[in-house]
Order: structure tokens, then C-alpha cells, then sequence
């Protein structure tokens, strides 16, 4: 099937205010009428919830935490992209949207990304408006910094807590909607499956956490805003929580899953430093405007302390090999020569899996207080985890599992295939294509929150009669019972492995064979190996305790069970797209000097599968990408 | 290392709960608290028995989930850390480490570790945001903001919600954390028009939860991960003592 994304036509420029004003509306007196589901409380649910409950919309929002504040968005450290110009250095809405097409190595909707380049302005005002303590220059105004992947300086920063108070800045707003009355929050709830209708997305099926009560839910529009799926990893820098369920069972349900290979390794966090681990952390990536890479030029040298290596010994690949954006390079180009100078011998620190990240310099040039002032968190984050001072020895970092560009595939209003489902933020595919730009992820689930859903989400509930589908119809019954059986199974089999034993083996797999290069054969291993691993999980899983109390066991089963159907699909998508862009690397489609070699003949499209049954080949549908106002070029970063 | 722990268990809210001793064997020191309980519960699940439940979820030190008292303080020792960032070389070998919940009646223990911490959601519904609509506002330069205040409103702003204030105060008192919201937006431009309503609000709110009040025990500011200062009470006190002959 070709996929239409129902962009709107005509000069760009013009293309969401004109889209925004052929929308249907609703009536304020009968917005009350409706009730919209919005799953997940980040910054794309967050913001939407509060938006459409102070349009006068019924909302309720479900998140699995105990308060909407710990949403995982609040872990996000560096910054937020705008195209504000106030630097004064040559930005524009043009620009930001050119640098995200091209860093998202052209796989990603023209459209869409046009519209966040161009509201990306006012999700700064919404946000200063809210409160969000922005830092700020000494004659009071916003200040910026540069993130990878862009020569400008378009980046709103709150220290490096950035993500944690825009979330607090849509958690207050959505508190004050929880006053007004026209938001319920349900805290400590997981969806794990969505109800469909007639085709058409009515509902959601829950377990309460606290009591193990499997609860209905119905709405005339349910909202999908759940986050990304890159703990298929095991590990990576997500919260232990982020899980592909909700997307993945929608996905059961006929919700076309897209570009699931499209997955982001982060340049720069912390190494890891043994099998007790049960997550990797983050260094933002920020600390490259300051911070150099660099390893030996000799291996003999690698054992050294860092001090002991004079300059001319040191190899600083990133300026070396990309001088017109040195260390600030894009994140998969940076990522994948972090992982090449180690792969030839010359990676530092334990099993010579890291690189330096060395701020000797700007010390010397800005003095150690200024470096303090920027990253000060940072640095006693790193201290803390690794018990060394970066102010003294360089960091080590070394790539990791970070972000999902693929999910759920969504047309121009933010609506899946399946009527009445919309899906926000990280948890669908749309702005990022093949690679996410850093303090864009952030940007994309407060565009969708604030400034896309409210409107698009009229023009759909204007062709509804509010409140036809109640809990009592059986679709509801039926989804209550598929997911008590799944959980009953999962208690019963009782069998020598725990959960977390399954999913490391799992993440060792798709890291190995699915991670930073992917080959034909290592994707093919990789799909041997992952239904071994499904079918002992469904035979020797040990799930302790019992459905009727908290109980994270048979959370994390829960959780582990979708990643191991995901996984698969993961891989075939990895397999069948043929060519290298952004974070998607198959070593058989590499430059002579080891660039990603894209192959717009045959792969400039979305690639949206549907799911057909565990064990029966998804099917592919396509949709074409048109590139008008960009012109497809190598991305090159030299 | 191998370590001893007496850790609280309680099956629900009903429960009277108790001590049990379990040991930790071959923790590397390099582990974080939570992951030396992961290796503890894995070896209980072997076992064919219960393991422990408790809250967390970033492993940051960011969202706030996590929550232990060890060995009596709120985080356990190391300053300005949550427990998802304590690591197991702050212990030495052979230790015997005490691991309860958070304890105050405002937040009562739902299982094992894990308390129920919905009322300072509360607090924060009552009046802790700017009324801002959504859409309509002006440009974020058009109200400058001294460099000082907002580097102020961000050193309240930092706090995570986690509740340790309370578990630390002998008053049991979430002062520190209303100080701490109340002070952010009072600090800036865009909260003040409000601020004589949000004050009162919030305070009310505050004593209808449960909460004790503030007797200058600076146990909060001890135990608060984020290092919020105990002066952001005394700014809340201010302020409620401004709004209090003011009509709203
Ligand atoms: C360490 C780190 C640092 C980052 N730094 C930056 C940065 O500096 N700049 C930037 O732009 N981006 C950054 N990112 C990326 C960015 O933070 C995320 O992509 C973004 O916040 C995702 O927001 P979201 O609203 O889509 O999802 P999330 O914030 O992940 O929210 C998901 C919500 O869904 C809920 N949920 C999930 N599944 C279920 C279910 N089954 N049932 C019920 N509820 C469910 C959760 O409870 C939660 O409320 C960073 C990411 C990480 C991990
Ligand atoms: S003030 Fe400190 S201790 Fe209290 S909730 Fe906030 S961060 Fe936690
Ligand atoms: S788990 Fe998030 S703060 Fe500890």
C-alpha cells in the first residue's frame, strides 16, 4: 500500500497556516462533550493534556509513575532548539528546518518539519510565560549555546536540567487543569492495550499497579504519547520504565509501526563499567562546545595516564575528520568514530571501550569557573558515578543506546492509520528521520503538545458524535480478558530465569547484531536468535508474586514481553533497508572512507509495517518522501 | 563486598511490616545502591522468594522516584545525592546497612519501600504554576529577567519532588518543598501577579495534608538531594506574611 501523510501542498512557507485555518473546529460549548485519552505525561502528553483540558475538552491522563512530574523527559539535560536568532548568527526558520532535514540525513516529511521549525518560537514564549527558569544573560534576556549538527547558537538551556523544567512547566499546567476540573490524572496506571471499535480507536484497557485491577477506559480519541523504545537495548540512557508496550500492542491493533531501525547511539555518555549495571548515563552532549575528543595516536600508549601523553601523541579525530564541525559533529558521525578508533585498538579505560573528552583547554583559555558555571552538574554527576574528577583528568566517554526516531507512523495531523489514534513525541516517527539533532527531541514533543494536537485533533472530533462508545461494549470486555490471560500466563510458567537475566541476553543480542553497524549477516543472526530467546522467555520466565499487588516483576515481564516481539521487527526493517542514513549504518553501503551511503533511488520512503501475527512476515507499506525545498545532497559535515 | 541488610518489609498499607536480614554477597563497588538491590533481588527470585519492592525510575538522580531512608537518613550518606546515585565504594566490606521507607503520615507505605507521595501533587495543584494559557503569550524577551533572580528561581526550581524534607524533619513538615515552588515563582516577572493567591493556596494545602510545620530543624535542607535552601522557607514565610492582610 502507498501511505499518504496528507501534507499539505502549495509553498511551504505557508503550509501549516494554511492547514491550520482549513481545519475543521469545535464548538467551545461542545468540547466538554468529548473526552480524549492521553497516554503518557512527558513532555508531549504533558503539554497536550493540559492544552486540550484548558480548551474545554474532557481529559484523563494515564502515566506509570506516581506523579506526571517524573515523566522521563525530565531527565533530559541540555537544551531546547529554537530558530529565535537572538545571537544575531544568521538563524532562521529556514535554517533550523534546513539543518534537521539534513540532519536527519533526508528521511524525514518536509512538512512536518517545516511546522516545528516554525512554532518552535512560541514554544519558548509558552514556556518563559509558565516560568521555566531559562538562563539568562546579565542584561536579562535569553541566552543560548550550540548543540551537534548545527554552526548556530539556537539552543534555550535551564543548567543542565533543561528537560526537568520544561516537564514541570507542563506538569504545573496540567496541575492547574487538574484544579479547573477538566483533567484527571490516573497515576500508576500502564496501558497495555488500546480498544478499537469498528476500526476506529476507542479506548484503552489498564492495569492499576497498585491494585493489579484490569480497568476500561473509553474516550472519543485516545492519544498515544508514551516515549521511545530504545531499552530493547537493555541498556541505554532511558529510564528503567521506557518500554515500546503501549506503541507495540497499538501496533498489534493495526497501528502501522515505522522506521523502527531508526534508532539513536549517543556519543557521549559513560562507559560501562561491569555486568552490574543496569543503565548507562549521559553526558550532554553540550560539554562538545567545550570538551575535545581524542585518543592515542599509538595503541602502546593507551594504558597511560592521560597527563603522560604530550600533544602530538594524541589523535583528536573528530577535528581531524571533520575540521568545519570538529567536536561538535552530529551524533551518529560522532558516535561511529568513537566506536572506530576503538575497534582499531586505540580505545581507553576498561576493555578499551572509551575515548577522552578533555576540557584541559578551554580551562586554561575560560579558567575552571567558568567551565563550572556551564556544565558544574555535570561534572559531579560524572564524579559520583565514576569517582573522577573531570576538572583533573579528562572524561571517558563511549557511545550508547539513547533515542527512537522510528514509531508509530503518523500522518500531517499527528494521526495513525487507525482513526481516532494519535500519537506525540518520541513515541511516533515523524520530525527526526533517520537521526535526531541534539535539543530537537524536546522541541518536538512540546510542538506536538502545545501547538499541533489541539488543533488537528478538532478537525477530527468535529466528524464524531461525542460519547457513542462506552465501556460497556464488548471490544472492552474482550481486551480485558486478552490482557488477565496474558498475565495469568505469565505467572504460571514459573521457570528458572528472571526477567532481567532474559532481557540483558536480548540487549547483548541487538547490540551486538542490531547496534551501531548492522550487517546481512549479524541482522540475520540477530533474527535466529531473538525468537530462541522469545520462545524460552514463554517457557522458562520465573514471575514472582501474584496479579493482585505491586508486583515490578510482572511489570517488567510485561515490558520484556513486547520488547521480544518488537525486537524482530526491529531487525527486518534494518534488514531490508539497504543502504546507510543517520543512525541506520549496514556496512555494506559505507563510502571508501567509511560514510553512510544513502540510496535515494530506492529507499527514499517511510518504511510502515503492519503487524500480521507473531509469527507471520509483517507486511510493508511505503510512503514516498518528495523533497521540494531541500535538494538531496551527501550530508557531509567536513 | 559482601554486606548485611535489615531491610523493612510490609506487604500493604494494613500490614504492620517488619525488619528481615538478607545478605548482599559480591556487590562491586562501583554498583549504585539500587543495583546492588537489583543483584539482592535476583538472588531472591533464584530463592523462590519475594524481592524487595521499591520505587525508582530515571537511575539519575532527576525524576525524583526513588526513595529510601539508609542507616536513618533520607538518601542515605553521601551529600546532595539521591539513592539512585549512592554507590556501594561510600560502604565498606562486611557493613551492616539499614533500609527503611520514607516515614510521616502524610505519606503512607504502600508496599515494602514504596510510599504513597500524591499529596505533594497536591500542594502543587492548589496553586504551584502561573495561570498562563496556552498560545498568546508575548516574546521571551519582552520581559527581561535579572540574571541573579533567575539564577535564583532555578536554584529553587531544582527541587525533584521526592519528599526526603519530610522523611528528614521530626515535624514531618513538606515546607521546604513549598518554599522551594512557591519561592521559584515568586522569584520571576510572570509569577508575581499571583502570588499573594498561590501563597495562601498553597500553604492551606500544605496543613490540610498532614504535613507538620516548620520548627527551624534544618534537617531538610541537610537530607534534600538538590542542596534547596532552608532560605527559601524563610522567603515562603515573607510572602505569606505579605499575602496574609491582602485580599487575593
Ligand atoms: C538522558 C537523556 C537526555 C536527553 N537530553 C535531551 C536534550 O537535552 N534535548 C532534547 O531535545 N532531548 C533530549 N533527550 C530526549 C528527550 O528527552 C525525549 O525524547 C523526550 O523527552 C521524550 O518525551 P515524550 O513526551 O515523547 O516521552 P516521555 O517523557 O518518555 O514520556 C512518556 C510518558 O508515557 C508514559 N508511559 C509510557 N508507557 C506507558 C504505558 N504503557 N502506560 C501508561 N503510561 C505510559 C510514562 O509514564 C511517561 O509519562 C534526552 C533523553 C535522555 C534519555
Ligand atoms: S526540597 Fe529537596 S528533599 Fe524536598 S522534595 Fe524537593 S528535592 Fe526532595
Ligand atoms: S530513580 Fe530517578 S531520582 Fe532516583
Amino acid at each position: 500500500m502507498i501511505l499518504d501523510g496528507k501534507c499539505p501542498t502549495g509553498p511551504i512557507q505557508e503550509s501549516w497556516d494554511k492547514h491550520r485555518f482549513e481545519l475543521k473546529l469545535v464548538n467551545p460549548a461542545n468540547k466538554r462533550k468529548f473526552k480524549i485519552l492521553v497516554v503518557g505525561t512527558g513532555l508531549a502528553g504533558g503539554a497536550a493534556a493540559a492544552t486540550l483540558g484548558e480548551l474545554g475538552y474532557n481529559v484523563e491522563a494515564f502515566c506509570y509513575q506516581d506523579s506526571a512530574r517524573r515523566a522521563h523527559s525530565i531527565a533530559a539535560q541540555g537544551g531546547i532548539n529554537a530558530a529565535k536568532n537572538y545571537p544575531n548568527d544568521g538563524d532562521s526558520i529556514f535554517r533550523l528546518f534546513y539543518d534537521t532535514m539534513k540532519g536527519g540525513d533526508f528521511r524525514a516529511r518536509e512538512a512536518d518539519v517545516w511546522r516545528l521549525a516554525q512554532v518552535s518560537n512560541n514554544i519558548i514564549d509558552q514556556c518563559v510565560a509558565q516560568g521555566v527558569p531559562f538562563a539568562r544573560d546579565y542584561a536579562g534576556y535569553l541566552d543560548n549555546r550550540s548543540f551537534g549538527g548545527a554552526q548556530v547558537s539556537r539552543t534555550f538551556y535551564a543548567r543542565g536540567q533543561t528537560g526537568q523544567q520544561l516537564l514541570l512547566g507542563a506538569y504545573q499546567a496540567l496541575s492547574r487543569q487538574v484544579k479547573a476540573g477538566t483533567v484527571k490524572i490516573f497515576a500508576r496506571r500502564e496501558m497495555l492495550d488500546l480498544v478499537v471499535v469498528d476500526g476506529v480507536a476507542k479506548g484503552i484497557t489498564c492495569r492499576n499497579l497498585v491494585t493489579g485491577e484490569i480497568e476500561s477506559y473509553w474516550g472519543d480519541a485516545v492519544v498515544l504519547a508514551t516515549g521511545g523504545y530504545v531499552n530493547v537495548f537493555y541498556l541505554s540512557t532511558n529510564a528503567m520504565g521506557c518500554s515500546v508496550t503501549a506503541t507495540w500492542k497499538a501496533a498489534k491493533k493495526g497501528a502501522f509501526f515505522a522506521n523502527p531501525c531508526y534508532t539513536q547511539i549517543h556519543p557521549t555518555c559513560i562507559p560501562q563499567s561491569g555486568d552490574h549495571q543496569s543503565k548507562l548515563t549521559l553526558m550532554s552532549e553540550s560539554l562538545r562546545n567545550d570538551g575535545r575528543c581524542w585518543v592515542p595516536k599509538k595503541k602502546e600508549d593507551c594504558g597511560k595516564a592521560p597527563g603522560e601523553i604530550p600533544d602530538e601523541d594524541r589523535d583528536y579525530y573528530l577535528e581531524r575528520k571533520y575540521p568545519s564541525f570538529g567536536n561538535l559533529a552530529p551524533r551518529d558521525i560522532a558516535s561511529r568514530a568513537a566506536k572506530e578508533q576503538c575497534d582499531d585498538g586505540r580505545g581507553i579505560g576498561p576493555g578499551g571501550r572509551g575515548v577522552y573528552l578533555d576540557f584541559a583547554d578551554a580551562i586554561k583559555r575560560f579558567g575552571k569557573d567558568v567551565i563550572a558555571a556551564r556544565y558544574g552538574n555535570l561534572f559531579q554527576m560524572y564524579e559520583k558515578i565514576t569517582d573522577e574528577d573531570a576538572y583533573q583528568v579528562p572524561m571517558r566517554i563511549y557511545p550508547a543506546p539513547h533515542y527512537a526516531m522510528g514509531g508509530l507512523w503518523v500522518d500531517y495531523n499527528l494521526m495513525s492509520n487507525i482513526p481516532g489514534l494519535f500519537v506525540l513525541g518520541e513515541a511516533n516517527f515523524s520530525v527526526h528521520g533517520a537521526n535526531r539533532l541534539g535539543a530537537s527531541a524536546l522541541m518536538q514533543g512540546l510542538a506536538d503538545g502545545y501547538f499541533v494536537i489541539p488543533y488537528t485533533i478538532a478537525g477530527y472530533l468535529a466528524t464524531v458524535t461525542p460519547g457513542t462508545v462506552k465501556t460497556d461494549a464488548p471490544e472492552f470486555r474482550e481486551s480485558a480478558e486478552q490482557v488477565k490471560a496474558q498475565i495469568d500466563k505469565l505467572l504460571s510458567i514459573k521457570g528458572k530465569k528472571t526477567v532481567a537475566e532474559l532481557h540483558r541476553e536480548l540487549g547483548r543480542v541487538m547490540w551486538e547484531d542490531v547496534g551501531m553497524a548492522r550487517s546481512k549477516e549479524s541482522l540475520e543472526h540477530a533474527l535466529k536468535r531473538i525468537p530462541e530467546i522469545r520462545n524460552e522467555f514463554w517457557e522458562n520466565v520465573n514471575v514472582t508474586g501474584t496479579n493482585e499487588e505491586i508486583n515490578q516483576q510482572l511489570e517488567n515481564a510485561g515490558r520484556l514481553a513486547d520488547f521480544l516481539e518488537f525486537a524482530e521487527l526491529l531487525a527486518k526493517d534494518a534488514l531490508h533497508r539497504e543502504e546507510s542514513c543517520g543512525g541506520h549504518f549496514r556496512v555494506e553501503h559505507q563510502t571508501e572512507d567509511g560514510e553512510a551511503k544513502r540510496d535515494d533511488e530506492n529507499f527514499a520512503y517511510v518504511a510502515a509495517w503492519e503487524f500480521k501475527g507473531t509469527d507471520k512476515e509483517p507486511e510493508l507499506h511505503k510512503e514516498p518522501l518528495k523533497f521540494e525545498n531541500v535538494k538531496l545532497a551527501v550530508r557531509s559535515y567536513k | 563486598m559482601n554486606l548485611t541488610l535489615h531491610v523493612w518489609r510490609q506487604k500493604n498499607a494494613s500490614d504492620p511490616g517488619r525488619l528481615e536480614q538478607y545478605q548482599a554477597k559480591n556487590i562491586s563497588p562501583d554498583s549504585s545502591f539500587l543495583e546492588m538491590l537489583d543483584q539482592v533481588n535476583e538472588e531472591l527470585i533464584k530463592e523462590g522468594k519475594e524481592p524487595i519492592v521499591f520505587d525508582h525510575d530515571c537511575r539519575e538522580g532527576i525524576c525524583g522516584m526513588c526513595s529510601q531512608v539508609i542507616n536513618g537518613i533520607p538518601h542515605g550518606p553521601e551529600k546532595e545525592a539521591t539513592v539512585c546515585q549512592l554507590h556501594m565504594r561510600r560502604f565498606k566490606d562486611g557493613d551492616a546497612i539499614f533500609i527503611e521507607p520514607w516515614r510521616s503520615r502524610a505519606f503512607p507505605v504502600m508496599k515494602d519501600l514504596i510510599v504513597d507521595r500524591s499529596a505533594l501533587d497536591r500542594i502543587i495543584q492548589a496553586y504551584g504554576y502561573t495561570s498562563a494559557h496556552t498560545g498568546g503569550v508575548p516574546d521571551g524577551n519582552a520581559i527581561p529577567v535579572s540574571k541573579t533572580y533567575a539564577d535564583a528561581a532555578m536554584d529553587a526550581a531544582a527541587c525533584i519532588g521526592c519528599g526526603a524534607c519530610v522523611a528528614a524533619c521530626p515535624n514531618a513538615s513538606a515546607m521546604l518543598f513549598t518554599a522551594a515552588k512557591v519561592s521559584h515563582l515568586a522569584l520571576l516577572p510572570q509569577g508575581k501577579v499571583e502570588a499573594t493567591r498561590r501563597v495562601k493556596a498553597m500553604v492551606a494545602q500544605h496543613d490540610e495534608e498532614g504535613f507538620g510545620n516548620c520548627t527551624n530543624h534544618y534537617e531538610c535542607e541537610a537530607a534534600c538531594p538538590k542542596g534547596i535552601s532552608v532560605n527559601f522557607i524563610a522567603r515562603m514565610n515573607r510572602e505569606y506574611l505579605k499575602a496574609l492582610p491582602k485580599a487575593d
